[in-house]
């Protein structure tokens, strides 16, 4: 009942996403298809005649760009389910995707204290490193619970520098000399295995497997009781409960599933690098993905890719390009935080907004300044 | 008695809000809460509501003890509030918000009964259905808090402060629907501002001054209480 009265909502909207809700299912099933084909095929976009080499510049090592972009979109779906869909202000997130990766690197590299009794395969290490991650999700939402906005915002906060600090300093982490030799991903063809070092292109096909399982996954939930509770927690916390949603529950959820999107995240970007150290999870990090949901535009999944993408994309797309005798790619963050400020400006609920986003939006400037 | 509430203390961190209230509401009654700003009244419907845990006395609802009972147990058991400043969620449609107030029922074709009913109650939610809550007027989200609170079939139904912010002609509106509500068999306590009307409406009231209970009686009694008279009744 509820995505009968979204989709009456989304019909009478403008914009590329009302005209999206308007189309019948099979060309709304064809468009996604034909996105998801296309997506799978951006390894060659060089070879569009114009706009290619527009997308990839010389500076680029277009095969690496869009492995990280691929992570950088999960990382954004993710925390779309924590800030988006639950309204939660996460700082913290990539703690996330740190545990996801320490997590693998422990079960798996030679130069972990635990391989003498582990040293698995990449894949088996997998499922731990998950699991530990929503614990991790578990153990920071337990007690942040009951705080909410900037109070949980300082808090998550530390919790990435708490984990940031505890790869620095303590042995078994092992500061900046980090993990080696963290296996690949399995897998054969015509002899040789998948999953090397020198091309980064079957890491971004698998990266995009697995962002589209996270986006069925995700939106089935968000169309279940859960995202209606999240929704309502979202909209008016107290409201929701007393409406009997049962709000500790479902934050629980939506910081236990954010978790396991950005371990998600984690483990393929240790598959993928095979070195991970401390040095590797700064705290800007956190910002920049946070700065990709909302720019793209939170609680809606395709702003949370679009943004994730972008957000990996234009600093990348800086390098070699320069203007008098700088690079651009010097500037990357103050152009980067130029270009955030623009957007913002003239689109205040993101590139792709939500409706009820914006509906919400209006409703709190409303508290603030009364007219 | 459907709820007894007796010697219930409340803290807001080191605030205390409610210094041991005690008070009744019989089955079938209509029962007003007055008392100026920031004397516990909302405070009151917080701790029923299950809200806000209680540091003392108990909670008693439907002949349990419900002071440590969860939230969306108490939904389920027949507690449903409509909270100052009405919190309808803004992003839903009016049908969704009246669907979020059947939250904790399955039962399809008994929710449609009751959508049924609550667009009778307030002809003017039906045809603003597809409509964002946040887009309503001010009255018009009072009428949909009211309606999502009925939602789940309430045994009791707390109001809180229905008529702030209305015109004089829909408080008659929203008074003369809440007795009907109360006709059609649910027990009200009521929280309000408006006194006057408050008291003439409802068949017990009680007077909450600074987190306590300082005077109880009929609501007729207490409309012609000379002290009442003074403190709440702006006397013209
Ligand atoms: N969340 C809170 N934190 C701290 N103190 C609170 C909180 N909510 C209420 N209080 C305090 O508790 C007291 C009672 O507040 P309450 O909201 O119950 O008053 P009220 O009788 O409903 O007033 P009003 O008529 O203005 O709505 C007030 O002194 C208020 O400042
Ligand atoms: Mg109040």
């Amino acid at each position: 009942m509820t995505t009968t009265t979204e989709k009456a909502t989304w019909r009478s909207s403008g914009g590329v996403r009302g005209w999206f809700g308007r189309q019948p299912g099979w060309v709304r099933g064809i468009i996604v298809l034909v996105s998801a084909i296309l997506a799978f095929l951006l390894p060659y976009a060089a070879e569009v005649p114009l706009i290619g080499p527009q997308i990839v510049t010389e500076g680029i090592d277009w095969p690496s760009a869009l492995f990280n972009m691929s992570y950088y979109v999960l990382l954004a779906l993710g925390l779309n389910v924590v800030v988006g869909y639950a309204g939660l202000l996460d700082l913290g997130y990539v703690g996330f995707f740190a545990v996801g990766a320490y997590g693998t690197a422990l079960l798996t590299s030679p130069d972990s204290v635990l391989y003498a009794d582990t040293g698995w395969k990449w894949l088996m290490a997998v499922p731990v490193a998950l699991a530990l991650t929503m614990v991790a999700g578990l153990i920071l939402g337990w007690p942040t619970l009951r705080l909410r906005g900037d109070y949980l915002a300082i808090v998550t906060l530390g919790f990435a520098e708490i984990i940031r600090i505890f790869a620095t300093s303590t042995t078994t982490l092992r500061g900046d000399r980090g993990f080696a030799s963290i296996p690949h991903p399995p897998g054969m063809w015509n002899g040789k295995p998948i999953f090397g070092v020198t091309d980064a292109v079957p890491y971004f096909w698998l990266g995009l497997v697995v962002i589209i399982l996270v986006i069925l996954g995700v939106r089935n939930l968000d169309r279940s009781r859960v995202g209606r509770s999240w929704l309502a927690i979202r909209e008016d916390e107290e409201a929701a409960e007393i409406m009997g949603v049962r709000t500790i529950k479902y934050k629980l959820w939506a910081f236990a599933i954010g978790a396991f999107i950005g371990g998600l995240g984690g483990v393929l970007f240790a598959g993928e690098q095979g070195f991970i150290n401390s040095q590797t999870f700064v705290l800007q990090f956190s910002i920049l993905v946070l700065a990709g949901v909302v720019m793209g535009g939170s609680g809606n999944m395709a702003g949370a890719i679009l943004g994730g993408a972008l957000i990996s994309y234009i600093p990348d797309r800086l390098r070699g390009i320069s203007l008098g005798d700088t690079d651009l790619y010097e500037y990357r963050f103050a152009l980067f935080g130029l270009v955030i400020i623009i957007i913002m400006v003239l689109r205040p609920q993101g590139l792709i907004p939500s409706r009820r986003r914006a509906m919400e939006l209006k409703d709190r400037e409303k508290e603030v300044a009364p007219q | 008695m459907l709820l007894e509430i007796d010697n219930v203390t409340l803290a807001y961190g080191r605030i205390q809000a409610l210094h041991g209230i005690s008070l009744t509401v019989g089955q079938g009654e209509v029962v007003a809460l007055i008392g100026a700003n920031g004397a516990g009244k909302s405070t009151t419907m917080r701790a029923i509501s299950g809200l806000r845990p209680v540091s003392q006395g108990t909670i008693r609802f439907d002949g349990q003890d419900i002071t440590k009972l969860r939230a969306d147990l108490r939904v389920i058991r027949g507690v449903s509030q409509s909270p100052e400043g009405r919190g309808i969620f803004p992003g839903m449609t009016v049908r969704d918000n009246l669907e979020m107030g059947a939250y904790t029922r399955r039962n399809r074709s008994e929710i449609d009964e009751d959508l049924d009913r609550a667009f009778t109650l307030f002809p003017r939610l039906k045809e603003r259905e597809k409509q964002p809550g946040g887009t309503l007027s001010g009255g018009e989200q009072q009428m949909l808090a009211v309606g999502r609170a009925l939602m789940s079939r309430p045994k009791l139904l707390l109001l809180d402060e229905p008529s702030m912010g209305l015109a004089p002609m829909l408080i008659q509106q929203i008074f003369d629907i809440i007795v009907e509500i109360n006709q059609q068999g649910t027990t009200v306590l009521l929280v309000e501002q408006n006194a006057q009307q408050a008291l003439s409406r409802a068949h017990r009231a009680y007077v909450l001054e600074t987190g306590r209970i300082v005077k109880e009686g009929t609501g007729a009694e207490l409309l012609h209480d000379p002290a009442v008279k003074d403190a709440y009744l702006g006397v013209a």
